[in-house]
């Protein structure tokens, strides 16, 4: 007993030390710094752990879902929530939580293929434009401007003519018009940055610009464009189910939750719970993700 | 070291820096005093190459300066006023200090970096630390010892103990003086502290909205020798507050 | 021995688990008093507890807090308020961040004013205008229509002890009233609160980092360490102080004169 707790001890001991030995001490003890701060906050907690539960069913879909999502039967079309179905089934007789367990891949694949496309692309923009300056900094931002005048469906209805329906296009146009904000945002935090004594000093050093702005300026921009990104991402699968609503996004038979709402449509009045199961899906997750990005600015707003 | 003619700097359209011309020997320590708005940290941001809208004729350590090529190379170094600013907030101090060595290719950088620790009176607990992890003191050591970790020999500080608490701002001075001792460096120090000035340079200027308005030896500041009205007026404000008598 | 203006005993602050204020304890009449000290030693602090304006997150506790006979601790935030501008003030360090941006300076003194006299606009202009004159500033009908960013630091704090004196408190706390200011500029506003402070025969309460101005400006003085009261002393009698601390402060102050 003492055992398990003396190590616990120690190893708080060792990440909270004032007086770190070594580089990997000294990170960890960041990091462990940072989870603390966050843990005080119960709300950020909370979106942390609806988007981790995400995360974990979206995984783990086909061992836990009780049917198949696409296995139809035409017999128990549009039974209302009981204990053979726990959210009932839909107008072909599919079971609607295992259909919304697997749609959480399709959710949260879109949200991450989004943020991996958009974030870099608008932190390198957004960075590059402000530590230039000049020339460079007008023509970055004037094509920022370009992509965030487009509006996402009009763009994504747009992309999704040219090349097709589906997932992955889907993500596509989505991302393309969720760069400029990341920019913009990166653009202002380099702007404050750029003359603080600490670029001023590695200046004096020599180093390129390019260092600076990857090793020096990036890393503190970071943080408001992942505070940013996490709160954009209500939007973006809300965008998703808006473009599975219009059927351009995942097609059918995908359990994509935008389509399963599109399909519930005809059937709200009597039956309901085949849309609005997949709407309570959309709004926890979107809500999920908005608290942890409420947490996350929080935590990692420097305010030294 | 420094030979500057008419150097003249710009913010847009007023010139903060208006005809200036001064010289520093090598090895010897040249104050700027003077208030807000005086333009002194202009100066020394021209010297360091950081601002590069200026004119006029600038002679740095036996290399005519051109605004337009803003790297000075490693003879020049300066330490900041802020501490809490002059220092990379996500940088352990180990980092702060290896990288200058690395830019330049220096290798034997942990000897180096416990050297340079060594030498402003900080030892190797420090050196995995972040800088909300040092107090005010320790963070200008650290920022000290980046700026003499690439050897100059012209170190330029702007007002390197004004942010600091009264304590603390003697110890760096005592640091600073043993320093140039030690290791023959010239400075070019800017401040508002007439003390300050007083007890770390041979040679001052007093400037004013731009303009020098006097110079001398540190030694007919100390006696109070000025015949300019505003170098009397900043010995003056320096001995403290008069308080009126009333009954 | 006229009844204590300003009786403190005792007074704790406390942020989480660790105090900045550790027991302090002093009383003063209508004098001046200095309470000198570095960064964290919750000089500051100490100061804004007799106010009662403390940071988010920080508890007051105390076994005495009284100014004028009334007690600070069990006051309401209402009497609080009716006490706070009216016969307690405050000055800050930078009018920067002390000023509000966006209202004329004239009628920021105005506003005071009226907060806490019956008064109407034209008496509370007319009052804003003496109180310019007050302290000196040279042109007081322009500089009344002025914004804060349109005025130098000197003159904004000149503004801001025109508005915090508009009410004619009884006491006055100035947290490093001049540490934001050219050493020209301080001078003159070092000059204007003195004036003003014997004028009204108000009592001050200085607080700063520099021992010298204590030294010369106020009545008494205490040193304060790491949240407690380390030397209590008449003013001029600092320079021959006896705690170690205060040496060692004496002792760091850069010298123009010594070699």
């Amino acid at each position: 007993m003492s055992g398990a707790a003396g190590a616990t001890e120690r190893w708080r001991a060792w990440l909270t030390s004032e007086a770190p030995v070594s580089v990997r001490q000294a990170r960890l003890g960041e990091i462990y710094r940072l989870v603390t701060a966050f843990i005080g906050h119960p709300l950020a907690v909370a979106g942390l752990a609806v988007v981790l539960l995400l995360a974990l069913v979206a995984m783990l879909a086909p061992l836990i879902a009780p049917f198949p999502p696409a296995a139809q039967d035409l017999t128990i079309r549009l039974h209302p929530p009981g204990a053979a179905h726990w959210l009932g089934t839909d107008e072909l007789g599919r079971d609607i939580l295992s259909r919304l367990l697997h749609g959480a891949r399709i959710t949260l694949g879109i949200v991450a293929l989004v943020t991996a496309i958009a974030a870099p692309i608008g932190l390198a923009v957004g960075c590059a434009a402000g530590y230039a300056r000049g020339w460079v900094d007008a023509a970055l931002m004037r094509l920022t401007d370009v992509f965030l005048a487009l509006p996402r469906l009009i763009l994504a209805l747009a992309f999704v003519a040219a090349l097709g329906p589906g997932i992955g296009n889907a993500a596509l146009a989505i991302a393309l018009v969720a760069w400029p904000p990341y920019a913009r945002i990166a653009r202002a935090e380099t702007l404050a940055l750029r003359g603080s004594d600490f670029i001023a000093a590695a200046q004096l050093a020599g180093a390129s610009s390019s260092r600076i702005v990857f090793r020096h300026i990036m890393p503190l921009c970071l943080a408001s464009v992942v505070v940013r990104v996490s709160l954009d991402m209500a939007g973006v699968i809300l965008v998703a189910a808006g473009l599975g609503f219009l059927g351009l996004g995942a097609q059918p038979p995908a359990p994509e939750w935008g389509a399963m709402i599109a399909a519930g449509r005809k059937y709200m009045l009597d039956q309901w719970w085949v849309a609005a199961m997949p709407g309570i899906a959309i709004a926890v997750a979107s809500l999920g993700f908005n608290l942890l990005g409420d947490g996350l600015r929080d935590v990692l707003d420097p305010k030294r | 070291m420094i030979e500057a003619r008419g150097l003249t700097a710009r913010f847009g359209a007023t010139a903060v820096v208006d005809d200036v011309s001064f010289t520093v020997a090598a090895g010897e320590a040249f104050g700027i005093v003077g208030e807000s708005g005086s333009g002194k940290s202009t100066v020394l941001r021209v010297l360091a190459g950081l601002h590069q809208d200026w004119s006029g004729s600038l002679v740095v350590d036996g290399a005519p300066q051109e605004c337009h090529r803003s790297r000075r190379g490693r003879r020049v170094q300066m330490v900041f006023q802020d501490p809490y600013g002059s220092l990379h907030p996500r940088h352990i101090v180990d980092r702060a200090l290896a990288e200058p060595l690395a830019i330049n290719g220096i290798a034997d950088a942990t000897t180096r970096i416990t050297l340079a620790l060594r030498a402003v009176g900080l030892d190797g607990a420090h050196r995995f630390r972040y800088p909300h992890q040092l107090s005010g003191g320790q963070r200008q050591r650290v920022a000290i010892a980046r700026a003499l970790i690439l050897e100059p020999a012209l170190l330029l500080l702007d007002e390197p103990t004004s942010a600091l608490d009264v304590s603390v701002q003697a110890e760096i001075v005592a640091l600073l003086q043993a320093l140039r001792r030690e290791r023959r460096l010239s400075y070019v120090l800017v401040s508002h502290n007439l003390a300050v000035v007083a007890q770390l340079c041979d040679r001052l200027a007093v400037m004013r909205e731009g303009r020098f308005v006097a110079e001398m030896t540190v030694a007919a500041l100390r006696a109070g020798n000025a015949e300019d009205p505003y170098t009397r007026e900043l010995l003056d404000a320096s001995r403290g507050y008069r308080r009126r008598k009333t009954s | 021995m006229s009844a204590p203006l300003l009786e403190v005993s005792d007074l704790v602050v406390r942020f989480g688990a660790s105090d900045a204020v550790r027991g302090v304890s002093f009383a003063m009449t209508r004098e001046r008093l200095g309470i000198v000290g570095e960064s964290g030693s919750g000089k500051s602090l100490t100061g804004r507890s007799i106010l009662r304006l403390l940071p988010p997150g920080a508890r007051l506790s105390a076994t005495r807090l009284a100014f004028d006979g009334i007690d600070l601790l069990a006051a309401h935030e209402a009497e609080m308020c009716a006490l706070r501008g009216r016969r307690l003030a405050l000055v800050l360090q930078d009018p920067k961040f002390s000023l509000n941006p966006v209202m004329r300076v004239g009628d920021q003194i105005a506003e005071a004013y009226r907060a806490h006299r019956r008064a109407s606009p034209r008496e509370a202009r007319d009052k804003a205008l003496a109180m310019l004159e007050a302290v000196r500033i040279r042109e007081p009908r322009h500089v009344y229509d002025l914004h804060p960013h349109e005025i130098s630091g000197g003159m904004g704090q000149r503004v801001m002890i025109a508005m915090m004196l508009a009410p004619d408190p009884d006491l006055l706390i100035a947290d490093e009233p001049t540490s934001a200011l050219d050493v020209t500029v301080q001078m003159q506003v070092l000059a204007i609160l003195d004036e003003e402070v014997s004028r009204r025969r108000m009592g001050l309460i200085l607080i700063s980092h520099d021992l010298d101005l204590v030294a010369s400006f106020c009545d008494r003085a205490l040193v304060m360490q790491q949240g407690r009261i380390v030397e209590s002393c008449a003013a001029g009698a600092l320079e021959a102080a006896q705690h170690p601390y205060t040496q060692r402060l004496l002792a760091a102050r850069p010298r123009l004169t010594a070699p």
